[in-house]
């Protein structure tokens, strides 16, 4: 089986910036702090696990890094541009609304309850945004939708509507909807939350795939096993702070902050 | 007698014997039934045996070309103020749902005043709108105008009408309209969102289709309740279908008949209304429910069924599936 990611662009570009740098990323909703100075650093094609309890702020950081919250504090930067906002004249710009689409069109998001569009087909599901958002014409956009919809193994299901799609079918097509963009990160919040047990690992067995053909990834996510074995750098995070972050290994089986051994000792 | 425990699960032998019970019986529903049919039947008789229903001359009417011509008004009314209504409706909702407050309420000032005052007060208001204002005039606001008109000519009974009832549909509409959008999981927009898609194509391609099978029911409600409405611009002189037989028994004193010959074109034309609704429907439950909704041929044949024996909660079978794919 061909890598999912061949012929994109996301491994190679300028060696040196890191995909996503957070320098001491700070979000409040109202009154909570739910980020409180996040530190962290994803190199290229590097394949990122978080893990935590829930509330401690990981899907709002993936929510972050998309431009779909906007950051109260510190630098968050992707591809060594800022997030939401232009420096200009050593000010900083707010991003109008076209650009920050353009951003985001970038950056390939998998949601915990795959929201894909109800009244499209998987096939159109894949071919909306880059026929409407990149300006792809309708065939070729379909062609690159058939291959990858082929690759989660969905090809029997181009013309089958959401609703009569299994939750692990329905993840796997939003996993293709956000590749058909070519995006240079990949983020996942908790993709296999929503799934009955025995569907997680159709939805993984994919995931595992994107990571060996050098997407950098971004995954929220409570199964361990997959952290341990897909995952260069495992993150611990808790009460809007990075806790502890090492090879998913080193920290899983020898976890040196006592709140990491508390949650591990729970969920492992 | 004990049976040894396996780890198979138990054979399986093929269709059980099939139950062979004695129905309930109904006999409220063959009581109910009767009643029914008897009123029925003196309904029937007395419109048969009722001279003064005079079915002659409604024959006579029926296909008349006053008759037709007001009809034809009627429909171009309830097409034309229904367009205005829909188009104008959904610019309100997207701007009563917008994050500018100013857009917002402005929308809100609007569905307050055209639903808070009768629709044959605006009718009457826009009949007499050269009264308010003799001159009409497009051009710089507070400057020079370039095309300027009398009110009176510009402003028939017809556009008053038009203007009338689709300001007025607009209104109702907005907030049939902005359910719809409010109806619509808040993942979608984030999924679009996430995939670069701007506002206005989320809303386009993603919002308003979903929004779509909420919407439909009320709108076709407000349609045939518009074809009936429009029959309030008879007030302002426009020969509708109504005004049309008003002027004809005004003249031959056929009160009866002619309203049934409107009645009967109103029933007509709500009916072809109902049916296309219908079809609109069945048209956006694309992926909304898993097996598209019956038609109306395939509904009746499962009510003769559900009456005669009772099985009303089997789903009944589908075998047409055109739509899909």
């Amino acid at each position: 089986m061909s890598t999912l990611a061949e012929g994109q662009p996301n491994v190679q570009g300028e060696g040196g910036t890191p995909m996503v740098l957070a320098e001491s990323v700070c979000k409040n909703f109202g009154r909570l702090a739910v980020l409180r100075g996040i530190d962290l650093e994803v190199a290229r094609g590097e394949v990122m696990c978080i893990v935590g309890p829930s509330g401690g702020g990981k899907s709002t950081l993936l929510r972050c890094i998309n431009h779909l919250e906007k950051i109260d504090g510190g630098r968050l930067s992707v591809d060594g541009e800022l997030v939401g906002y232009r420096q200009q004249g050593g000010k900083l710009h707010e991003l109008r609304d076209r650009e920050v689409c353009a951003k985001r069109a970038q950056i390939g998001m998998v949601f915990q309850r795959f929201n894909l569009f109800p009244h499209m087909t998987a096939l159109d599901n894949v071919i909306e945004a880059p026929i409407h958002v990149m300006g792809v014409p309708r065939a070729a956009a379909s062609e690159l939708a058939v291959e990858l919809l082929e690759r989660v193994g969905l090809k029997d299901k181009l013309h089958t509507y959401p609703n009569q799609l299994s939750g692990g079918q329905q993840q796997r097509v939003a996993i293709a909807r956000a590749l058909a963009m070519m995006p240079k990160l990949m983020l996942f919040d908790e993709p296999t939350s929503a799934l009955d047990p025995e569907l997680v690992g159709e939805v993984l067995d994919v995931m595992r795939d994107l990571a060996r053909s050098g997407m950098t990834m971004v995954v929220v996510t409570h199964e361990m096993g997959f952290a341990r074995e897909a995952g260069d750098t495992l993150v611990f995070l808790d009460q809007g702070v990075v806790v502890e972050t090492g090879p998913p290994p080193d920290v899983l089986s020898n976890p040196q902050h006592q709140r990491t051994q508390a949650f591990l000792s729970k969920v492992l | 007698m004990t049976t040894p425990r396996t780890t198979e699960a138990p054979e399986w032998t093929g269709r059980p014997e099939e139950i062979k019970a004695v129905p309930v019986r109904h006999p409220g529903r063959w009581v109910a039934a009767v009643i029914v049919l008897v009123l029925v039947a003196m309904f029937v008789h007395s419109i048969v045996t009722n001279p003064r229903f005079e079915w002659g001359v409604i024959g006579d009417y029926f296909l008349s070309r006053r008759v037709l011509e007001g009809l034809e008004i009627t429909i171009l009314l309830t097409v034309v103020c229904m367009a205005i209504g829909i188009v104008l409706g959904v610019i309100l909702a997207v701007m009563r749902l917008s994050a500018n407050p100013l857009l917002s309420s402005a929308s809100w000032v609007y569905i307050w005043f055209f639903r808070g005052t009768p629709v044959l007060v605006q009718l009457l208001l826009w009949y007499n709108v050269a009264a308010l204002y003799p001159q009409l005039s497009l051009g710089v606001p507070f400057g020079p105008s370039f095309v300027h008109g009398n009110a009176n000519s510009l402003i028939t009974a017809l556009t008053a009408a038009i203007l009338g009832l689709g300001l007025n549909e607009g209104a109702y509409m907005a907030e049939i309209v902005r359910a719809g959008i409010l109806s619509v999981e808040h993942g979608q927009v984030e999924a679009a969102q996430a995939l670069g898609m701007t506002r206005a194509l989320t809303m386009r391609r993603i919002i308003l289709p979903q929004a779509m099978r909420v919407i439909i029911p009320p709108t076709g409600n407000e349609t045939i309740s518009m074809l009936k409405t429009s029959s309030l611009a008879s007030v302002i002189t426009v020969t509708d279908l109504l005004f049309a037989v008003q002027l004809i028994y005004s003249v031959n004193f056929k009160t009866i008949p002619l309203l049934i010959v409107a009645s009967l074109w109103y029933l007509i034309a709500t009916s072809v209304l109902t049916v296309v609704q219908y079809y609109i429907e069945r048209r956006y439950a694309r992926g909304a429910a898993r097996e598209l909704p019956q038609t109306p041929w395939q509904r009746i044949r499962r009510g003769l069924f559900t009456f005669h024996d009772g099985t009303a909660s089997l789903p009944a079978q589908m075998p047409h599936r055109e739509g899909y794919g």
